[in-house]
């Protein structure tokens, strides 16, 4: 019998990690474990951990170049379950919490801020969950791929307005996210400016 | 192999067998701690009988959900906090400032306050304004009887009421979120208003801690955020009063406040509400339901505008 290989388990381990909150959930649901207002429960703790995967998958750039780069490999891993997550967060609210009652949904949409932009936030993911394969990156070529991608980072700001929005007074955690993702951006842009120059120079001192 | 592999663990490197034992005596009263903060002052039986003015044909709310669902801010922003935190709250000896325009402006210990009332009980619905519901059997009597015996003049317009605000035994008061201490309001034709009510139970005993002990305000067709919790001062006014909601966030929370689904939160709508306990979410009434008490305090005035 062959042994799976040391990198695979890891893989697993990570992956099963990542369904906990998920299992977690469903244990609490069956045992009534989800306090006074289940519903409320669940489209938080959805939307939770939905904001942690997208903006924890948009920290794994910085930290690789800053000389942790473990979690790059689970880079696809990540954006796909902050989609699992995004997706179970939608689902609650349109199947439960409105009953799928579509005049009211779409009301919602059209009138308050935060679902127009957390619907827009959950469109525009949809395309880059669709085009995670590695079959997909060959179809749409590496430039355009990577140019739509690009598109996690207007996602993980919506994610954070739509977050801020929602709340009735207490913004520490819209805030939290809000400033890790700041700092991720301002990272990138310096890396930019840095490579920049680097090019710029490289120029200069060619004969 | 790694069976029999002999320990490698010295006999001295082992937890000595007193302090072995300290630390689960140590766990033991952490232990108890929790316990209390759990279940802080045992809920007292109260003496009442049922009101007339009772909602009836409606499901009680369970009390652990009455009682572990909560927003008082004071005690912390989580619904759960204020049932953790609330134990620390000292209600007796209590006192109450009734003063501004009145005949009688005086301290009364709340003793002397509830002394010439008889208790009641109301059964009410209670609509938050984030979305939320509940059926509260509560044990008061009317806020009009306290207002008649302190007299007010002919000033006397409004009535502000005041909540608590002991650092000591409220750690929310750091929280930047509210203008402390936390402040409410009813204009006095409101306040007369025979289900306009003063609290001091649920369930048929003494308030839980976190439900606003030992005294607080229940005004069924308004949001729930106008019903003072652990009230320490009555005072009566002329002009409208600075309510904590309304100067933390004007736009979104009005003076009056009063339950109504065709006027919505800027941010949610109003129409639907969920009841604890159920899932799915169900229409909203005017003024919770109290449309046929009440609704005559508002003729001819725009509810859209005073909201």
């Amino acid at each position: 019998m062959t042994w799976p290989s040391r990198r695979r388990l890891v893989w697993l381990a990570v992956f099963i990690a990542c369904l906990l909150p998920f299992a977690s959930l469903v244990w609490a649901f069956f045992t009534d474990g989800l306090g006074s207002d289940p519903v409320e429960t669940l489209i938080r703790s959805t939307g939770d951990w939905g904001i942690r995967f997208l903006v924890g998958g948009l920290m794994i750039t910085p930290l690789r170049q800053i000389g942790w780069s473990a979690p790059a490999r689970f880079r696809r891993m990540i954006g796909l379950y902050a989609f699992f997550y995004v997706c179970l967060h939608l689902t609650t609210y349109l199947v439960i919490d409105q009953g799928l009652d579509m005049p009211s949904i779409v009301g919602d949409i059209l009138k308050r801020p935060y679902i127009t932009i957390g619907m827009l936030a959950f469109v525009l993911l949809v395309p880059l969950a669709a085009t995670s394969t590695a079959a997909m990156v060959r179809r749409l070529g590496g430039k355009r791929w990577i140019a739509l991608h690009r598109l996690v980072y207007p996602i993980g700001m919506l994610a954070v307005a739509h977050y801020y929005l929602l709340v009735k007074a207490d913004i520490t955690w819209p805030l939290i996210y809000g400033t890790i993702l700041a700092i991720g951006f301002a990272w990138r842009l310096k890396e930019l400016a840095r490579r920049r120059r680097q090019i710029v120079g490289a120029n200069v001192a060619r004969p | 192999m790694l069976i029999g592999k002999p320990s490698d663990i010295k006999p001295s490197e082992i937890t000595p067998r007193d302090l072995y034992l300290g630390r689960r005596s140590f766990l033991a009263g952490a232990g108890a701690l929790g316990l209390g903060a759990a279940f802080p002052a045992a809920a007292a039986p109260l003496t009442f009988t049922k009101s007339p003015l009772s909602t009836t044909g409606e499901t009680l709310t369970p009390l652990k959900d009455i009682t572990t669902y909560n927003n008082y801010y004071e005690f912390g922003t989580d619904k759960a906090d204020p049932a953790k935190h609330a134990g620390k709250l000292k209600t007796t000896p209590w006192t109450v400032k009734i003063d501004g325009e009145v005949e009688k402006p005086a301290d009364y210990a709340l003793e002397d306050l509830l002394k010439p009332v008889a208790l009641e009980e109301r059964i009410y619905r209670l609509r938050c304004v984030e979305g939320w519901s509940m059926v509260i059997p509560w044990v008061g009597f009317p806020l009009s009887e306290v207002i008649k015996r302190a007299g007010p003049t002919s000033k006397a317009k409004f009535v502000e009421f005041t909540t608590l605000a002991d650092k000591d035994q409220m750690w929310g008061l750091s929280l930047p979120y509210l203008a402390w201490p936390y402040r409410e309001g009813l204009r006095m034709d409101e306040a007369m208003h025979p289900l306009t009510i003063l609290a001091v139970g649920l369930y048929g005993e003494t308030l839980p801690n976190q439900n606003g002990a030992p005294l607080r305000l229940v005004v069924p067709w308004k949001y729930g955020f106008k019903y003072a919790k652990s009230i320490v001062r009555i005072r009566f006014t002329e002009t409208q009063p600075a309510t904590a909601w309304n100067m933390a966030n004007p736009e979104e929370y009005g003076f009056y406040s009063n339950v109504n689904p065709a006027v919505d939160h800027p941010r949610w709508s109003q129409a639907r509400e969920r009841r604890i306990g159920e899932f799915s979410r169900r229409p909203t009434l005017m003024f919770n339901g109290y449309a046929d008490q009440v609704s005559s305090l508002y003729f001819g005035m725009d509810l859209k505008k005073y909201y």
